[in-house]
């Protein structure tokens, strides 16, 4: 047995909808070591959401995973909803995109706070309280003896996503997963929301999924980047590999399409010809191929699967490394 | 909050206003006059008659002694029940109206509401469509047909039921009436929960919820009553009115001795001060549940304030 904590295998999302079925994500397979963090990036559509949420058993009631996520040897999608609902908040935190909508308007926040710690810890609503308070501390909320009898439309954006990282830490989880969680804010909060999570990180060893479509959040934060595109993965490998050498067209034309400030005055800004794929009419072959400059014969009719390109760094596409632009 | 309370009660007075003239010379202008009987009385006891209850006057004068009158808090005596005034009669008769229409708004909360959350669990399955399809049944059906047939079935064939009155101790006389009343609101609440409620469960808060672990259980009771009990809330300012205005026609079905009755039978006879008193009544009863429902409003609401 691998001392990974979270292992994914072939996982599968598949929505039911009135005009057919949408295959949201495709054949994924990721796995994560205690204390690592990884980011899975991709645009919207390109089924990194739905891969974390079908993790946590939270999707849609028309969706259906499919394969296996073992997380600390259990494997979660055929879990019994009260199996689960003792992983989920417990060992698993997860903090979502929108703070402001993801904080239950009607409830204290020491009242949100404190629910899960009665449920999964068993504290009583003295220590539970205080507990909150502590935590509400380690995410910089001042004032926190005070704050944490708020109501959520008390507190700015920005402090509303700090209470959504406190929730997600209180039980002291193995895994956070953050869903895009500065997509929402501006930027000066959004980097101090990112340095609290890397402080988080190296302070109590907790392991992160972090989901962004923003390339500068996953540089700043993670040890691993999984790309992925049309629900499926394009490319994974360590942080610096994927940066210093991306073998595979979409991510080099993802990492084009980003300004940088040493190349001042450089040309103008590069982008990825076309639209992301309807997910309801995938193309047999490569999901990136139509938009792809180096569409080969194959890569219309026979889907590449991930392999080995280097070390520790995996690809799915058809054309030689050499031979990419 | 006591200043808001007292806007309120300020912003009242005109539509009290408003009320009392509308309804004071609709019910002077409607032909008949309280002492017509089928033997036309002689002509001098009805001018006494008139000049002892002040119909002689020009009508303009009439209504500024019965604005006087009703500043003092007084309805003045019924033309009718000779021997009564109208606040008498209205003492004599809220207390039944109240019990019943109490009773009716209370069922009608806590049964919609349940049957509202029950069909928003089922959504587009079997026992969503079975709720859903009583419910438009119960909105469809106007309470003097359910009236009846309640009758019919409960004390006429099955003999459960007294089929109407309000003597006796007996608990029974409360239950069809009641159960009339509540029907259509019932139906209403239901269908206004459930709507909510499914609303509710798919926002954002709700996600955060399960993806803490809580139990079903607690995410609806906990997490999502409230924000889903709110629109059902804001209804029930109007479903006060909608009950009163159907316990005019359920009391006189069952005969029972509340205002309704007193209503029915004020507006027949012509009975001037007692149909005005009536009106007057239910219209700051309707003003005052439409205050307390906004003051719960604020209870349920942390985003509401009142200054």
């Amino acid at each position: 047995m691998s001392n990974n904590i979270l292992e994914v295998h072939n996982l599968s999302v598949r929505f039911q909808t009135d005009d057919g079925e949408v295959e949201a994500v495709n054949g994924v397979n990721f796995s994560l070591a205690p204390g690592e963090t990884l980011g899975i990036v991709g645009e919207s559509g390109s089924g990194k959401s739905q891969t974390v949420l079908s993790v946590m058993g939270l999707l849609a009631a028309n969706g259906k995973a499919g394969g296996k996520v073992v997380f600390q040897g259990a494997d979660l999608l055929g879990m019994p909803a009260r199996e689960l609902n003792r992983v989920r908040g417990s060992s698993i935190g997860m903090i979502f995109q929108d703070p402001m909508t993801s904080l239950n308007p009607y409830m204290r926040i020491s009242e949100q706070l404190t629910e899960s710690l009665i449920l999964h810890r068993g504290m009583s609503k003295k220590d539970a309280l205080a507990r909150a308070i502590e935590v509400l501390d380690a995410v910089h909320i001042p004032d926190a003896r005070n704050r944490v009898h708020y109501y959520p439309h008390e507190f700015s954006g920005g402090m509303r996503q700090r209470v959504m990282i406190a929730m997600a830490l209180l039980c002291k989880p193995e895994l956070i997963i953050a869903d895009e969680p500065t997509t929402a804010l501006d930027v000066t909060v959004q980097a101090q929301i990112l340095n609290l999570l890397g402080e988080l990180r190296d302070d109590f060893g907790v392991a992160i999924i972090l989901i962004t479509h923003d390339l500068g959040v996953v540089a700043g934060l993670c040890d691993h980047v999984m790309v992925m595109y049309g629900g499926q993965v394009m490319e994974y490998g360590a942080l610096e590999s994927i940066f210093a050498n991306p073998t595979h067209p979409y991510t080099r034309g993802l990492l084009r399409s980003v300004p940088r400030l040493d190349d001042a005055g450089a040309s103008a800004l590069q982008t990825i010809p076309g639209n992301p794929p309807d997910l309801m009419h995938l193309p047999p072959g490569c999901p990136f191929g139509p938009r792809c400059g180096d569409q080969r014969e194959l890569c219309s009719h026979n889907r590449p699967v991930l392999a080995f390109a280097h070390d520790g760094h995996a690809r799915a596409c058809h054309v030689p490394l050499e031979e990419l632009r | 909050m006591l200043q808001y309370a007292f806007k309120r009660l300020l912003g009242a007075i005109p539509t009290l206003l408003v009320l009392i003239t509308l309804a004071f010379f609709m019910i002077r202008i409607a032909p008949g006059g309280p002492f017509d009987t089928e033997k036309s009385l002689p002509p001098e006891i009805e001018a006494n008659l008139n000049a002892a209850y002040h119909l002689d006057e020009p009508l303009i004068q009439q209504y500024g002694r019965y604005l006087l009158q009703i500043l003092q808090g007084d309805f003045g005596p019924s033309f009718q029940y000779k021997d009564f005034t109208v606040n008498e009669l209205i003492a004599s008769g809220f207390p039944v109206s109240l019990t019943i229409g109490g009773l009716s708004m209370l069922l009608a909360v806590l049964l919609g509401s349940a049957f509202g959350i029950i069909a928003a669990l089922r959504q587009n399955r079997p026992t969503d469509y079975a709720v859903m399809t009583v419910a438009m049944t119960g909105i469809s059906i106007p309470n003097f047909v359910i009236a009846p047939l309640l009758i019919l079935l409960f004390a006429v064939t099955l003999g459960w039921l007294p089929a109407g009155g309000w003597d006796g101790d007996g608990l029974g006389k409360v239950v069809m009436p009641v159960i009339a009343l509540a029907l259509p609101q019932i139906a209403y609440i239901s269908r206004l929960m459930r709507g909510s409620m499914i609303e509710v469960l798919r926002s954002n808060f709700i996600r955060t919820a399960r993806a803490k672990g809580l139990s079903e259980t607690r995410i609806i009771l906990r997490h999502a009553l409230r924000p889903a009990f709110l629109p059902v809330l804001s209804y029930l300012g109007p479903a006060s009115a909608a009950v009163i205005t159907g316990s005019v026609v359920i009391e006189k079905i069952f005969g029972i001795p509340g205002l309704g009755r007193y209503f029915v039978q004020g507006a027949l006879n012509r009975d001037y001060t007692l149909v005005m008193g009536v009106v007057v009544f239910y219209g700051m009863l309707i003003i005052v549940f439409n205050f307390i429902v906004d003051l719960l409003y604020g209870a349920l609401d942390p985003k509401v304030r009142y200054d």
